[in-house]
């Protein structure tokens, strides 16, 4: 890459925690970005700003503050908008991705669900799904007795269409699956899949926690109906996460959680509910954490998504070649193109163990089954270790794993 | 160095060479247990035999870190043919050597290679891992024969 426009060394000197020391004067090597991203100081400035200046409680009471706070939430939702290329109306803050996905699934199972289930309805997912997208559907399955089922995964990681066809079905209401594999790096291909389930009738969801933070994203483009993805995954805050519907989806979906906000007329019978996004934000907001996530997005613009994209690629794949080279070390998922997670395997080391490694030389890494359990089952281990990148990444964090990983051969005394 | 500190020699020895890992025929009497680290997919499968206060038979078989499997090996090795009195205690002390709270002189008496695991207490994740063979013989061992728990 041309490193002129680019570089990873200057931005993360925005970020305050990378600056700090790990496990007794060792330099923080952050390479659990999939897991949640580190935070850059105008995020923070941001939300302590919100805070000091124009805290109150949006949507509530005619004073300045409770207007300014008014002003500073559905203004993140236009900066959020802006960025997925949606409509403001069609953004809805939740607390977390996960949040988004419980609620489409509760909604479309509901009494007043715009899906009217019969017996034999499907929900197709996939086999590489993060439990998030899993288990609301279980749960789902359980209120509507409609049966799940799963795109399989070829050995190399990638979505095994060869069913497709039959996977993808009259009785198939709603497919959902993740844009990004947290665990495989892989990248699904969802125009395509979008397409084949609108053709039999059914709703498609997309998990876009890992695509979202790191690459350019257009919801039109994508051709899907609802999307979920978390703001901490993308230099936000926690606690706010978000839910995309186009509009006429999110219309027919009946409520979630509900109390205050949310509400046209209550009587001590019954209510009636607002239209979207409000319908869905129950209570006082999250706005300081939108606030924040808003300060997130225009830093992420200010760098560039193409150019993070690019970057992230180059680091991916320099570390893939890198790692291969080492005698004993497995690569999990498809060789490429592909997204930022970058799972592998160490012959004879337990990946707790190589974590332990890592950490002991200040390198952040996640290892464990990355809540998808039942992906580690289909390629029959009980844990990876994976590494994952952002635009704060540097080579020399890729040098650093290299030889973090070699170490660990040293110590358990499996290096060839 | 705090890696040398928590990896000792009898810990990467016993992992290399778990003792008594490989289960022993599901016998009348016989409690088979399966504990599940949840937050890393760790698994162990025990099973063990109470007869008159005795613990006469543990074995075991297992997926896991070199943290669960040598303390797994410890404790199977340390509970083989000890009063169920004993091995309950013995289980307490390891708990309170992985809670931090030190090695006492009781602990450093009974808890022979089980000891090595001190320097685990300092990194709160890998405590679990520690404990999983440990809870797991815990359970069986207060179970009543035939039960068999998933």
């Amino acid at each position: 890459m041309t490193a002129t426009s680019f570089d990873a060394e200057i931005l993360k000197k925005d970020f305050p925690l990378l600056e700090r020391t790990i496990r007794g004067g060792k330099k923080l090597v952050y390479l659990d970005s999939g897991a949640t991203s580190q935070k850059p100081r105008i995020v923070l400035d941001a939300e302590r700003n919100f805070y000091e200046e124009h805290n109150a409680a949006a949507h509530r009471g005619a004073h300045q503050l409770a207007e300014e706070a008014t002003e500073a939430f559905e203004g993140a939702r236009e900066v959020m908008a802006e960025f997925i290329g949606a409509q403001s109306r069609e953004v809805v803050f939740t607390k977390s991705a996960t949040e988004s996905l419980n609620l489409i699934a509760y909604s479309l199972s509901a009494t007043e669900s715009p899906i009217q289930w019969r017996a034999g309805d499907e929900v197709l997912l996939t086999e590489m799904e993060h439990h998030a997208n899993l288990i609301p559907w279980q749960e789902m399955a359980k209120r509507t007795g409609a049966t799940l089922r799963f795109i399989p995964v070829t050995d190399d990681g990638l979505l095994d269409l060869t069913d497709i066809n039959t996977l993808i079905n009259e009785k198939t209401r709603i497919l959902s699956f993740t844009h990004a594999s947290n665990v495989l790096g892989t990248v699904n291909p969802v125009r395509h899949l979008a397409d084949l389930a609108h053709a039999v009738g059914a709703i498609v969801v997309l998990d876009a926690c890992q695509s979202v933070p790191h690459e350019s994203v257009d919801v039109v483009a994508l051709g899907i109906d609802l999307m979920a993805f978390s703001g901490h995954k993308m230099l936000g805050p926690t606690g706010v996460g978000v839910l995309w519907g186009r509009y006429e989806i999110l219309e027919s979906m009946p409520p979630f959680l509900t109390g205050g906000s949310m509400i046209e007329v209550v009587t001590l019978e019954s209510a009636t509910y607002s239209l979207p996004p409000k319908r869905f934000e129950a209570g006082v907001p999250n706005m300081a954490q939108a606030v924040g996530l808003a300060a997130a997005i225009r830093y992420l613009q200010n760098v560039g998504m193409d150019a993070i994209a690019q970057h992230e690629s180059d680091l991916v794949s320099s570390a893939i070649t890198q790692l291969e080279a080492i005698p004993g070390v497995k690569i999990l998922g498809p060789a490429g193109p592909r997204g930022g997670a970058l799972s592998f395997l160490v012959d004879g080391i337990h990946p707790h163990d190589v974590g332990q490694v890592l950490d002991d030389d200040g390198i952040a890494v996640r290892v464990g089954h990355h809540c998808a359990w039942p992906l580690m089952r289909r390629y029959g281990v009980a844990a990876t270790t994976r590494a994952t990148f952002y635009l704060y990444n540097t080579h020399e964090d890729v040098a650093s794993l290299v030889s973090g990983v070699k170490r660990a051969q040293q110590f358990f005394g499996t290096a060839s | 160095m705090n890696l040398e500190k928590m990896y000792q020699e009898i810990i990467l020895d016993h992992y290399k060479h778990p003792q008594h890992k490989s289960l022993a025929p599901l016998v009348s009497g016989a409690v088979e247990v399966h504990h599940i680290n949840p937050t890393c997919g760790d698994e162990v499968t025990l099973r063990a035999t109470v007869s008159d206060g005795l613990v006469t038979s543990v074995s075991w078989d297992g997926l896991g870190c070199s943290i669960s499997q040598a303390s797994t090996s410890v404790m199977a090795g340390l509970t083989q043919g000890a009063t169920v009195e004993h091995a309950l205690s013995l289980t307490a002390q390891f708990l309170l050597l992985m809670q931090g709270k030190g090695v006492s002189t009781e602990a450093d008496e009974v808890l022979e290679d089980g000891i090595a695991f001190a320097g685990v207490a300092q990194y709160p994740a890998r405590v679990k891992c520690a404990l999983l063979g440990w809870m797991a013989l815990k359970d069986a061992i207060t179970r009543q024969p035939g039960e068999i728990n998933e």
